[in-house]
């Protein structure tokens, strides 16, 4: 690949060839005129490390001067809805950033999180996980796309007490919702050159429910003849997952599975601090985070600025694609992967001792 | 056993990693060395091999046990009431895996079992082995899972064609006793730490309930300590930070995903050993089997790894008041996965079942 020489001087990038993000392509992109012109995303910085990491974002952002302005709002884990206002700037902007809210566990209050993607239909998660050079894990040659249903099954919130002491919760499945995640699902690796969709199940035990997400997916995959199409029954996707990873390629679930299956992914390949992902709807998308272990980061990390940006600042280079701004998401990577692989600044959870802040200059010093 | 130790040092920190090294002196009452009779199914799939591998062991260490075979297939409707009625009256049963065919109308077979005879919890035990390395050190979990409700509660309906509700169904009584078996195994074996598995910030009441359960039988256990890890931070713990983690108890779906990932950090689903308890039965089983019964080229090949049913067979022994033939047993596996040269393909070797366990009835004291 002669693109390489672009990120020459300090680049290892020796087995990063399947990745299209910085392998080093010189993108010509004939824009149309105002195509620069600067546009609007609804960022929200959130609890616990959202801020920092949001703020890490903002000011690799301006270091690049990117064709972005950012409308920043306040939310926060316990209050009981999304601002109304805040709902209104993303339909407006259709594209938001943001940190964690925290939920709370037990009590009335409902997460935040799956209030704003069900609000805004964002039926698709996605999920990236992926071997960055630099950084060794005790799995190789991982590249994952986990696709998960954001809006139904296990997490439609609906639970009774039927009598003291006897709690029956819902999982509802539907056709509609099962056939658009399932053509998502196809459609992204159809347009990311991707070859393999596994859809990982239950169905021996949850007949109905996982036997309809099924046939859906087998229905999509037909129009798809040159992808491969396989199934994979959800524990023992959880076996190969710790031991062969690097069978799996474009993987489709439902709710629950897909969050587990998504931070088991995360977690062979170097953790939730370095994982990007984001959520999209037919309208919108809000990006964040991949995977974050249902926390928002333990109180040392943020009082001490420990927070590692990467996992928020590859969301942001994802965005900035899904904006229409590829030179600069690839400029934004390459930089993020050279200060990986160069392993100087890094933050506790990679084995380093930096902080945010450090991590920030050493990616703004690395753009081109 | 003293010989053993003398000649391998390692083999001596193997054992006393897995059981103290203590010389077991266990004075029986007269009568309880007469043959026990233990119901023996099969299954399909690698069953039979494995199944007839743990026959062929305890026969040459002189076992006081006798098996009564059944015939059970996962392509039955019920499950045959003769078999039933002889693990009532054994209370002791170990099994291969039988195989559930994917939709269709034919429920598992294997949890028809677990509901039938009211088995409420489900053990595996994952460790690291001697001799063989895998990504993660240190590891030594055991996951309690409950067996007999939440998501495999079978209940579910099509509300209009193209929507389906699916019941999870937590109740106070099954999640209680599920914590109260999982304090009592660390009580009994030693263990520091209970770790419940939970995803209430999403399934407040549900799994809300049993956390409550847990913590309320966590209070009667003021030596064990208690924590609580929501099941998607608890992956990926699992799999960055596997030694954290001590005896774990989940609700049912839970606990077969971390069963399976853990079996899966430790060398695989050929080689733990677990089982199925209720209060007046127990079943042995592999302890994991990531939901399949083995892949036909295992089968006919003849390459199925027995390692699991056999350690499942010295839990058994070990439940039948055995402790003497469990030790033999467990002391000669460990020997042979040491040695590494005698392996099934799951472990990078390449020999056959028989090969593996006429290894370890060479090596039984």
């Amino acid at each position: 690949m002669g693109g390489r020489s672009i990120a020459a001087g300090s680049m290892k990038l020796k087995g990063m060839v399947k990745h299209a993000i910085g392998s080093g392509r010189s993108v010509t992109y004939m824009p149309r005129p105002g195509d620069g012109a600067p546009r609007g995303v609804t960022l929200i910085p959130g609890d616990g490390i959202g801020p920092l990491v949001t703020r890490a974002v903002e000011q690799v952002m301006e270091a690049m001067h990117a064709p972005v302005y950012f409308e920043r709002y306040e939310v926060h884990g316990d209050m009981k809805r999304v601002p109304e206002e805040v709902l209104e700037s993303i339909r407006k902007n259709k594209v938001c950033l943001k940190g964690g809210l925290k939920t709370p566990v037990g009590g009335g209050v409902s997460s935040l999180n799956v209030q704003l993607r069900k609000e805004l239909d964002l039926y698709a998660s996605l999920v990236n996980c992926f071997n960055l050079p630099g950084l060794p894990t005790r799995h190789h040659n991982v590249d994952i796309v986990v696709i998960r249903e954001n809006t139904e099954g296990e997490y439609s919130g609906l639970e009774h007490e039927v009598v003291p002491g006897v709690v029956e919760s819902l999982k509802v499945m539907t056709k509609f919702c099962s056939e658009r995640i399932a053509k998502y699902a196809f459609e992204y690796a159809y347009l990311n050159n991707r070859k393999t969709v596994t859809a990982v199940h239950k169905a021996n035990i949850m007949k109905l429910a996982d036997g309809l997400f099924l046939e859906s997916c087998r229905q999509v995959a037909t129009k798809y003849p040159s992808i491969r199409y396989n199934e994979i029954i959800v524990d023992n996707c959880c076996m190969q997952l710790v031991s062969k990873p690097e069978r799996f390629d474009v993987m489709v679930t439902p709710n629950l599975y897909g969050n587990l299956v998504a931070n088991t992914a995360a977690g062979i390949a170097g953790g939730t601090g370095v994982m990007p992902g984001g959520n999209v709807g037919g309208d919108h998308a809000v990006f964040e985070q991949g995977a974050s272990a249902g926390n928002v980061g333990n109180e040392k990390l943020v009082e001490q600025k420990e927070a590692n940006p990467v996992a928020l600042l590859l969301s942001s280079a994802m965005m900035l694609r899904h904006l229409r701004f590829p030179s600069f998401a690839d400029r934004l990577e390459t930089a993020v992967k050279r200060v990986i692989s160069e392993g100087k600044y890094m933050t506790k959870d990679l084995g380093g001792v930096s902080t945010t802040q450090e991590v920030v200059h050493a990616v703004i010093a690395n753009l081109d | 056993m003293t010989t053993a130790r003398s000649i391998i040092p390692l083999l001596n920190r193997l054992i006393s990693r897995s059981q103290p090294s203590r010389s077991v002196t266990y004075m029986h009452r007269p009568g309880d060395g007469s043959p026990r009779p233990v119901t023996l199914i099969p299954g399909d799939g690698v069953g039979p091999l494995v199944t007839d591998a743990v026959e062929q062991v305890m026969e040459a260490m002189h076992a006081p046990v006798y098996f009564e075979k059944f015939e059970v297939h996962g392509t039955m409707k019920k499950f045959p009431e003769e078999v039933l009625d002889s693990i009532r009256k054994n209370k002791v049963c170990i099994k291969g895996g039988l195989a559930t065919p994917m939709g269709g109308g034919v429920n598992s077979l294997n949890v028809y079992l677990r509901k039938e005879l009211d088995l409420y919890a489900s053990l595996v035990n994952c460790f690291n082995m001697r001799g063989l390395p895998t990504r993660h050190e240190n590891v030594d979990i055991v996951v309690i899972r409950e067996n007999t409700e939440g998501e495999y509660a079978g209940l579910e309906h099509e509300v209009v064609p193209g929507v389906v509700e699916s019941l999870k169904v937590i109740t106070k009584f099954c999640s209680e006793r599920i914590a109260s078996y999982a304090f009592e195994y660390a009580y009994l074996n030693n263990r520091k730490k209970v770790t419940a598995v939970h995803k209430a910030n999403i399934m407040k009441l549900a799994d809300g309930l049993f956390l409550e359960a847990c913590r309320e039988v966590a209070q009667k256990y003021p030596a064990i300590q208690y924590n609580e890890i929501i099941v998607d931070n608890c992956c990926m713990q699992l799999v960055s930070k596997p030694e954290q983690f001590d005896v774990m108890v989940t609700p049912n779906l839970y606990g077969n995903l971390v069963a399976n990932t853990a079996a899966g950090i430790c060398g695989g689903t050929g080689v733990m050993p677990g089982g199925n308890v209720g209060a007046e039965h127990a079943v042995f089983e592999q302890g994991a089997s990531a939901g399949n019964v083995g892949k036909d080229s295992i089968v006919a090949q003849k390459t199925a790894n027995p390692v699991a049913l056999l350690l499942s067979s010295a839990m058994m022994l070990r439940h039948l008041q055995f402790p003497a033939f469990a030790d033999r047993l467990e002391t000669a596996v460990q020997k042979v996965i040491l040695q590494a040269k005698v392996r099934t393909k799951d472990l990078g070797g390449s020999s056959t079942t028989q090969e593996v366990v006429d290894a370890v009835i060479d090596a039984l004291d």
